[in-house]
């Protein structure tokens, strides 16, 4: 009899248990703030027609693969400022990340790879003291120039790594072989100086 | 301390070398009814100046005995008198099991069988208190490792999941004191909630036989047992202070019991453990630190005839992940593999800082019994657990504090049991088991989460029955039914909704669309049947063989079914699929033990065909603005596992003695016809040990731990175009299935005991993990690609019982 009575009490404190559960509606949608969905690297020649590498992928992490343009050529011989801006399009308006990389621009570098026969040299334009006036001369890359040499073929990797190691040889050149960190960023565009 | 015995010798009984009057008889008194030890009993020897009393524990030696054959009567205040006989030809280990005083069974029996907690037909192994005070700062993963055939998969030396027979996760069920632990087992990467102090023993049952727990135990049930309070008027404790070389860790665990003469008993248990980041031989394993905080307390009155209990329990755990593993792309991977040692490598430090874990456990549980005269026990437990795992990535700006994965899981669970004992040749269990479980997976992480809202409820009923043919033969079975119905609310992807094709299977589980995302509300219902049938036959003493069928039915867990997206801490795709359905396992498994002399053996073979088998193997690589990530995604083979655990011991004499183990898994997808994936690669195990028990008990052990390399994996590499380090576009193949090397290591251990105070012993433990700072990588460390396991560790640890 005992039993019983304890046992329907444990059974009714079982049933209020899950009747008062935290979230009987919708769960809420989530849509990250974090993923980078478009990365837009400009080139602004002294004269002529400015150039826009793109690539965007709407859907972050999903299946689908990032979608990459490039507006035009580039011409040979001409200069270029460079600048990149990270941008999270899931939610509107559009987030620019950028703002956030500016304020951890010690803890963040980008990286302008040339590969395949193209004729061209990035060098950073900028340095951490821009953003965070600590009086650092490493560089970030939101910002850089870019000198096209003669007329070729080939790709150009634009990589953002989280963390890297500033100070170790060749990094603060662009070179990544001793950048370590994790990578934010990673997109080949095929580029042609004509 | 015998920090390395190994279990086997508990499990049959030991003889030595033929020396006159030299023999022993040992071993534990306990309850004929629910198995839990009697302190305090008599064991006298008829005729003979000879007696022993049973210690806390329920243990007893009787020692200095001849050749001979002997009535030993056992008395204990509350059981009826029993007179035993034994023949003695050798030290033999005998545990006896005496019967309450009461009206209705008048009769005396006294067994000296072995007390399992699957079937007696099932291979099950049992870890003591003294094997598990050596892991008293360790982990429960760590401590299993001591069973042959039980292996670990580990995320570094701080997340270790135990492995049985080349399973776990959400295929090792483990039963926290009666309660089955509802801790995200199901990650890889999430390791058993408990604090390992909180147990007694632990008993590891290698199979699905242990129904009363579950019907899922496709791999194998581990089941933990808290101290049983004596009935008497007593308080006593034990505290153990332990400190660690590699990590700078120390820990300390103390244990409180009081109890009354008239059953009532209160009793408490605290844990703190906290180290800094650990050491391979060459490097600091940066962030690798480890903070945790436990405790319980327990009070209860323990009646022959009714009781209850009530017990809490709280686990909290903060635990860093080697900050090396946390990668970005498949390209960071790459180099890692290529460089063979860590990306980051920092100087020693206590701090835990992301990636890293921080997991809280609690379990509250109300349980009553009554026992029915020519009946039985009939238990009514309820348990809560509430399970809180955050983790943290490395992300950016505000979002920096935030974990990215924070998951709340609440459990209720309502069980009754019913017992059948009357007849000492029939015995026989009936249950019935409810439970709701709801996941909470907070937003405000704002990242998409891993694993959706849902609600399960689960209804599971079962019967067990042994039956003694004769004093030789034993046979026992049992079936369970157990129904499930997962109730979610999970929001996907457009672009991964249509990627897996589920618009035409799954169209009408689609409950409102959003701009790129969709939310559904899958309810599916699975219905499980499990079973075991088995024997034991002891054919002459010291001998026997245990034959156990068993089929485990699991249905899939959250993350096969839901899954889907990044796994940050892994830097891969992890997909489940909602078309899985359950796994269903068949296991035969064979066991002979046998002792000849100072010889003792066991030898367990197994085979396990498993259809369904849910596996996460990579498929692919899919590209994002953040370069190419691995896609692991579930699927369901025919596999089927065969191996074999050996062992063996030789007691040279009194002093010294050598015991060795071995286990062998071979994993067969049979679909595809190859090697499954993470089987634990050959082992063995061989200890040499020397003790004294004229020198304050002193124990010396040296153990080699060897692994073999593991042959046997699946080629599940795979080729990925990026632009290199040093700017030059390259197709690599990513070597993600080969196995390390194999290793073998040296560790020794020792202790001796003093007696201080008044009733009060100290036991004295020095340890060396890894004398020789081998560099060795492991299969089933899910981060041998980024760095080297332990170094050598200089381990001390005072135990003060009183």
């Amino acid at each position: 009899m005992k039993n019983l009575k304890i046992s329907s009490l444990l059974l009714l404190a079982l049933i209020s248990f899950s009747s008062c559960s935290d979230d009987e509606g919708t769960p809420e949608l989530i849509n990250e703030e974090e993923v980078i969905t478009t990365v837009t690297v400009t080139l602004v020649p002294q004269t002529g027609s400015t150039v826009t590498l793109t690539s965007r992928d709407l859907d972050g992490d999903g299946p689908d693969a990032p979608v990459r343009t490039v507006s035009g050529n580039l011409q040979a011989g001409m200069q270029y400022s460079g600048s990149i801006v990270l941008q999270n399009e899931t939610v509107s308006p559009a987030e620019v990340i950028n703002e956030e990389i500016e304020e951890e621009a010690d803890e963040h570098q980008f990286f302008y790879q040339v590969t395949g026969g193209l004729d061209a040299a990035a060098v950073y334009a900028d340095e951490e003291n821009d953003y965070l006036t600590n009086g650092s001369t490493n560089p970030v890359g939101l910002s850089f120039t870019m000198q096209a040499g003669a007329a070729s073929t080939g790709q150009f990797t634009v990589t953002l790594r989280h963390e890297p190691n500033k100070d170790a040889e060749g990094v603060s050149e662009g070179n990544l072989s001793n950048a370590g960190g994790e990578t934010d960023v990673a997109q080949t565009f095929d580029l042609t100086i004509e | 301390m015998k920090f390395f015995t190994l279990v086997l010798a508990s499990l049959f009984s030991i003889a030595m070398q033929a020396q006159e009057c030299q023999y022993s008889i040992s071993g534990v008194v306990r309850d004929f009814h629910d198995g839990q030890v009697l302190p305090n009993a008599t064991l006298s020897i008829n005729g003979y100046q000879k007696y022993a009393l049973t210690d806390f524990d329920g243990k007893y030696v009787l020692n200095g005995l001849c050749e001979g054959t002997y009535v030993i009567t056992i008395t204990h205040p509350e059981c009826e008198v029993a007179d035993f006989t034994i023949e003695l030809n050798g030290n033999v280990k005998r545990d006896f099991k005496l019967e309450h005083h009461t009206e209705e069974l008048n009769a005396v029996t006294v067994k000296g069988q072995n007390t399992t907690k699957g079937s007696s037909s099932s291979a099950a192994q049992v870890l003591q208190t003294e094997d598990l005070e050596g892991y008293s700062n360790a982990s429960l993963g760590d401590a299993l490792r001591e069973i042959p055939g039980v292996s670990s998969l580990n995320t570094g030396s701080t997340v270790v999941k135990p492995v049985i027979q080349g399973l776990h996760s959400s295929r090792v069920l483990i039963i926290n004191n009666g309660t089955r632990m509802e801790d995200q087992e199901w990650g890889v990467e999430h390791a058993p909630n408990l604090d390992l102090n909180t147990a007694a023993n632990v008993t590891v049952v290698k199979g699905a036989s242990a129904l009363r727990y579950g019907g899922d135990a496709v791999g194998g049930v581990i089941l933990t047992e808290s101290p049983k309070a004596p009935a008497k008027d007593t308080l006593y404790g034990k505290t153990i202070l332990s400190g660690a070389s590699n990590g700078r860790g120390y820990g300390i665990t103390t244990t409180l019991m009081k109890a009354y003469k008239n059953g009532f008993y209160l009793q408490g248990q605290g844990t703190r453990k906290r180290s800094g980041d650990r050491e391979a031989p060459d490097y600091v394993l940066s962030n690798t630190g480890v903070s945790e905080n436990d405790f319980s307390v327990g009070v209860g009155l323990d009646k022959f005839t009714y009781g209850f209990d009530a017990y809490y329990s709280m686990y909290d755990a903060e635990i860093g992940i080697l900050r090396a593993s946390h990668i970005g792309n498949v390209s960071d991977l790459i180099r890692a593999i290529n460089s063979g040692e860590p990306d980051v490598i920092r100087d020693f430090t206590y701090d835990i800082n992301a990636p890293k874990q921080d997991v809280r456990h609690h379990l509250a549980k109300l349980s009553v019994f009554k026992r029915f005269e020519k009946a039985g026990k009939l238990t009514l437990d309820y348990s809560f657990q509430q399970n809180n795992r955050l983790e943290y990535d490395i992300r950016r700006g505000e979002n920096r504090d935030k974990p990215s994965l924070d998951l709340k899981l609440t459990t209720h669970t309502l069980q009754s049991n019913f017992a059948y004992d009357a007849r000492s040749d029939f015995k026989a269990d009936f249950g019935v088991e409810a439970s709701y479980q709801e996941n909470f997976p907070n937003p405000e992480t704002d990242i998409r989460r891993l694993i959706p809202d849902y609600e399960m409820y689960t209804l599971g009923a079962y019967a067990t029955a042994s039956y003694d043919i004769n004093s030789s033969i034993k046979i026992d079975g049992g079936f369970r039914y157990d129904f499930n119905e997962i109730d979610a609310q999970k929001y996907y992807l457009n672009s991964s909704w249509e990627d897996r094709d589920y618009d035409a299977d799954f169209s009408d589980l689609i409950v409102e669309r959003f701009d790129n995302q969709l939310l559904i509300n899958p309810v599916f219902d699975y219905h499980n049947f499990s079973g075991t049938l088995g024997g034991r036959y002891q054919f002459v003493n010291n001998w026997d063989l245990k034959l156990n069928f068993s089929s485990a039915s699991r249905a899939p867990n959250p993350a096969e079914l839901f899954s889907d997206g990044l796994h940050h801490s892994a830097a891969i795709i992890e997909l489940g699929d909602l078309r899985i359905k359950q796994e269903q396992s068949y296991k035969t498994s064979l066991e002979l033990n046998g002792q000849t002399g100072g010889f003792s053996f066991g030898i367990n073979p197994y085979y396990n065909q498993i259809n369904d088998f849910i596996i996460l193997e990579p498929t692919g690589l899919q590209y994002t603005n953040r370069g190419a990530f691995p896609v692991y995604e579930y699927s369901q083979v025919d596999a089927r596992l065969f191996g074999v655990d050996l062992q063996a011991a030789y007691y040279f004499n009194d002093q010294f003695d050598l015991k060795t183990a071995f286990a062998y898994v071979n994993g067969q997808d049979l679909d595809r016809d190859r090697p499954l994936i993470d089987m634990p690669a050959p082992n063995v195990n061989t200890t040499f040990s020397f003790r004294k028990a004229e020198w304050n008990n002193l124990n010396v052990s040296l153990r080699n731990q060897s692994v073999f390399k593991q042959t046997r994996f699946p080629d599940t590499d795979f080729e990925v175009t990026y632009i290199n380090d040093s700017g030059s576009e390259v197709t690599e193949n990513v070597r993600v299935s080969e196995s390390p090397e194999a290793y073998s290591l040296f560790n020794l251990a020792s202790s001796a005991e003093f007696k201080v105070l008044n009733k009060s012993t100290l036991t004295l433990g020095l340890f060396v993990d890894n004398i020789f700072n081998t560099a060795y990588r492991d299969y089933l460390n899910r981060q041998r690609y980024f760095a080297d396991d332990l170094g050598r560790n200089f381990k001390i640890q005072i135990k003060l019982n009183y």
